[in-house]
């Protein structure tokens, strides 16, 4: 199985833990990531929001790179991306006039995009593509005990629901399963995490974070599991503010991809625990899971 | 070549202006003036309702004034009203083949905006009868007699309604049924609005009245699996799968069930959702129709290990039990087939916001309706999982209902049933009962009125779309409930109401096998896949195959009052054609010319009816014309166009498309 691999800003960046573990992982699944070549902007909710043609221009490079790449589908590990590539690929087939401009902008640079290729998140990969199966085939430390609320956010399967529910999404939910954690009953796995608003507008944002991980302890979750590294940072980045700092959540929020490390037996240099604000090795102890 | 003369014909052509249906938009006084001066047209008039009596009066007086020889009717489809003018043609004292109908509502003014060009086409179309109707020669319709039994598929209470309707005019009947009990969905039900007839009082005597009727043959577990022939001559074959007690043999005193070795009744209960068990023999419910017991094969240990003790067998005192009973298959003759196979509810599963099957105290309208009942699984009390009573229970309605990504259609029935299950909830809980809804739809006769009388018994009403059920609280008041948030559109506020117990008011779906019984039965469906009636408001109940008939829910959500009407609708049809005796058949058949014929036998294999064999001596291909049904396969299949279809010769068909093309 061969992909082109779309990184995007926040895996070379404050999501690097996701990069870390999701390559060492796809590695160990016989899975072959090839990064697209001098990628740019995926487009981005700012820029959408400003200037739609461009945005779609930025996305449709990347796309006409990995076209011209012959690398195969790609695969974009990060919400936002895997959302405005989508988004991109669904308007230059739906949309003419947005097709006739973006297709002009890439001529201009020499390039064009045909189309042929599907934008896929590395979960729907994961439980499509390679199969529980040869997940399970690959567990050597069952997450026996471990409670895991399984957070999607809601960029993955809204509005596109390419591969799961949009409003009850189970992938990761079985794929914990598969991997021996005990999933626990989440209600809000596709509730906002506050997305940007935890930086522009904190007082709003910073409760919807906070929101998600109350309800997570409230179901005795040990730590939360996203597939978004926006999702991850703003549950793993603002937990010592709640009401104003009196009340520490202390909950640990990891990436899927860094669970399956855990259970693939992968070194700690694979699993990248410590890049997280909240420890999670405390957490893991006491269920008496070894990184 | 178009003649002068066209053949020496004396054609009337009539143009209707059916109102303004068709005048509004075709300029019917034009058509008729240039129809005047078609060859052959002796006489040209434009009438306002050539369908009311006295248009068909005129054309009458006509062919007796002016002595004309073909009659063409520029009006609506001929499925409407050729038969009404092939009538008067022939009362005039014509032969009805002799005439010609032009479909300029339908397929013109209904259809056009520019008026000129659809006054064009009028006139295209009605030259083009003009020169088909010269080569129409006279054909005489055929008689075939009828067989007098009659076929219901479906043992709900429409099937039930209309077996007995039939079964008490004197008809035989035979009433196929695919569970073990008739009864359907009205058997699960506790009581019907809005008059809160307790359903089994009034269903089960019916019941009982169908199982005993000389008239009726009552085939359970069974299933049509093929049907030949056409209407007053269908071949029907049955399968009828085994119950493991032979039915003449059982008298329902259930000392199996007390004897089998399961000591506990350990299987979900089909007829009572899953809510309550049973053992591998059972009867489905106290009065189910027939009171015989049956074997679920899937959960009896002999069946799955051949080492049973077999204790039930052995408390049989009648020897009724048959492990190695085995299908049977029935064919059987009958004249008319009614269909009333029912519905099946929407599964909620599909809207995964309102968490059915995720949030344990979720419930479908038709769990609760066995929960409500005295001899359901609870004995009639309102009770939670864990054994508490609710205090608060909210009711959705329109799940899979009027809503884009399941089902676009209302279902009819879920305002009112609603209402009913609030009051019945109140009455048996206590409960607080909240009902969430987009509009309240009452229109029957006292419907309203229980509305009204809902609204003064304290039950809440909360005008919006549910966005979410959910198990999250917000509020120590939530802990541990179910929260439903909605707008309230009258208030304009967003409300979270916590509740202990959903009610999801499922819609009405066709069944899952609904597309295999319209291909075994050659029906069709409307969008949505319930069964198309012949037309919505004038044959309600008949379908495009002559001879099979609707009733119930398979044709679109209804309640019982409807249904039953339906039914009785239904019957009457089917009886109408059984005392008339006899089905006239359109002599629109075809035949073989002999001296063409090569002996290919091409023809034999396409004809869907068998009606086409080959004569052995003679070498050639012969239609049984009491078969065929022309359709007019073989005719175009024919490679040396030996095979002629009347009212299609080519003579006719190549004069209508000259017609057309030249003006």
């Amino acid at each position: 199985m061969r992909y082109s691999y779309y990184p995007g800003c926040s895996l070379k960046g404050t999501g690097r833990a996701y990069e870390e573990s999701l390559l060492p992982v796809f590695r160990a699944l016989k899975v072959e990531l090839a990064e697209i070549p001098d990628w740019n902007c995926c487009g981005a909710t700012a820029y959408m929001s400003s200037d739609e043609s461009c945005a779609f221009a930025l996305g449709a490079r990347n796309l006409a790179i990995a076209e011209r790449e012959k690398a195969g589908d790609v695969i974009a590990p990060c919400s936002a991306c895997y959302l405005n590539l989508n988004k991109t690929q669904h308007y230059l087939a739906e949309y003419p006039d947005i097709g006739r401009k973006v297709q002009a902008g890439l001529r201009a640079i020499g390039m064009s995009y045909a189309g042929t290729l599907k934008v896929r998140h590395p979960l729907d990969v994961v439980i499509n593509d390679v199969g529980l199966d040869a997940v399970k085939a690959l567990v050597r430390k069952p997450l026996k005990g471990l409670k895991v609320a399984p957070y999607y956010g809601c960029q993955i399967v809204r509005p596109y629901a390419t591969f799961d529910d949009a409003f009850n999404p189970t992938t990761m939910d079985r794929l914990l399963a598969v991997l021996g954690a005990e999933v626990v009953p989440y209600g809000l796995k596709t509730r906002c995490c506050g997305g940007s608003l935890t930086g522009t507008l904190e007082p709003v944002g910073v409760p919807m974070a906070h929101r998600l991980l109350l309800e997570a302890r409230e179901r005795g979750a040990d730590m939360v599991t996203t597939v978004c590294p926006l999702c991850q940072f703003n549950l793993d980045g603002y937990q010592g503010t709640v009401g104003g700092g009196a009340d520490e959540i202390a909950m640990p929020v990891t990436y899927f991809t860094q669970l399956m490390g855990i259970a693939f037996g992968l070194p700690a240099a694979d699993v990248v625990l410590n890049r997280g604000i909240v420890p999670a090795e405390d957490v893991l102890a006491r269920r008496q899971i070894a990184v | 070549m178009e003649s002068k003369t066209n053949g020496g014909a004396r054609i009337g052509v009539y143009v209707c202006h059916c109102g303004s249906n068709i005048a509004a938009q075709v300029d019917v006084k034009a058509v008729a003036e240039y129809a005047s001066a078609l060859p052959g047209v002796v006489l040209s008039k434009d009438y306002k309702y050539m369908c009311s009596d006295p248009g068909q009066e005129m054309i009458k007086q006509d062919i007796k004034d002016h002595r004309l020889d073909r009659v063409v009717v520029a009006s609506c489809s001929p499925l409407l009203h050729e038969h009404t003018f092939r009538t008067a043609t022939s009362d005039g004292g014509l032969n009805p083949y002799l005439f010609h109908m032009v479909n300029i509502r339908e397929h013109d003014s209904w259809v056009h905006e520019d008026r000129a060009a659809a006054t064009e086409k009028a006139k295209d179309l009605v030259r083009a009868a003009v020169r088909r109707v010269a080569l129409h020669t006279a054909l005489e319709t055929r008689r075939v007699p009828i067989h007098p039994d009659v076929l219901i598929v479906g043992g709900g209470i429409a099937g039930i309604h209309a077996a007995l309707t039939v079964a008490k005019a004197g008809k035989k009947v035979y009433l196929v049924e695919k569970d073990a009990t008739i009864g359907g969905h009205m058997a699960r039900f506790d009581k019907t609005f809005p008059t809160l007839d307790c359903a089994a009082c009034i269903l089960t005597p019916k019941m009982s009245e169908v199982r005993a009727h000389p008239n009726i043959t009552l085939w359970t577990l069974s299933d049509v699996v093929k049907v030949d022939g056409s209407v007053g001559n269908f071949q029907v074959t049955v399968r009828r799968r085994p119950r493991y007690v032979v039915e003449d043999l059982c008298v329902g005193c259930l000392e199996c069930i007390k004897a089998c070795v399961f000591k506990e009744a350990k299987f979900p209960d089909e007829f009572n959702l899953g809510l309550g068990k049973r053992k591998p023999v059972y009867m489905p419910f106290p009065q189910a129709v027939p009171q015989v017991v049956l074997i679920d094969p899937n959960t009896c240990i002999e069946f799955k290990t051949g080492k049973c003790k077999k204790t039930c067998a052995a408390a049989c005192d009648r020897n009724a039990i048959d492990f190695k009973q085995a299908e049977q298959v029935e064919t059987v003759t009958v004249g008319t087939i009614m269909l009333s196979t029912g519905f099946q509810v929407f599964d909620a599963v599909r809207d995964p916001r309102y968490r059915y099957k995720q949030i344990p105290e979720v419930y479908t309208a038709l769990e609760i309706e066995r929960m409500v009942t005295a001899s359901g699984p609870t004995a009639g009390e309102i009770v939670m999982k864990d054994g508490r009573h609710p205090k608060r229970v909210a009711i959705i309605h329109c799940v899979g209902s009027r809503d884009e990504r399941t089902n676009r259609y209302c279902s009819r029935v879920c305002c009112m049933y609603s209402l009913k299950l609030a009051h019945l909830i109140k009455e048996h809980s206590g409960a607080e009962v909240y009902n969430f809804y987009i509009d309240m739809r009452t229109p029957g006769k006292g419907y309203e009125e229980f509305y009204d009388r809902l609204l003064g018994e304290g039950v809440h009403f909360i005008r919006g779309r549910v966005a979410e059920v959910t198990d999250v609280a917000e509020t120590p008041e939530e802990k541990g409930r179910i929260v439903v948030r909605a707008e309230d559109t009258l208030a304009g506020v967003v409300r979270r109401v916590p509740v202990d117990m959903v009610v999801l008011s499922v819609g009405l779906e066709p069944r899952a096998d609904s597309a295999e019984v319209r291909r075994l039965f050659n029906i069709s469906c409307a969008t949505g896949g319930f069964f198309l009636e012949r037309h919505p408001k004038l044959a309600p109940v008949n379908t495009a195959t002559d001879g099979i008939f609707l009733a119930g829910c398979c044709q679109g959500p209804k309640d019982i009052p409807d249904t039953v009407a339906q039914a009785g609708a239904a019957a009457a049809e089917a009886l109408m054609l059984v005392m008339k005796g006899h089905v006239e058949i359109e002599p629109n058949t075809a035949h073989v010319v002999e001296s063409d014929c090569s002996g290919c036998k091409s023809c034999i294999g396409l004809c869907p009816y068998t009606a086409i064999s080959f004569d052995e001596e003679k070498k050639k291909a012969v239609i049984n014309e009491a078969l065929c049904k022309g359709c007019g396969t073989c005719v175009a299949a024919c490679p040396s166009g030996s095979i002629v279809q009347n009212l299609f010769t080519d003579g006719e068909i190549f004069e209508e498309i000259e017609g057309v093309l030249n003006g």
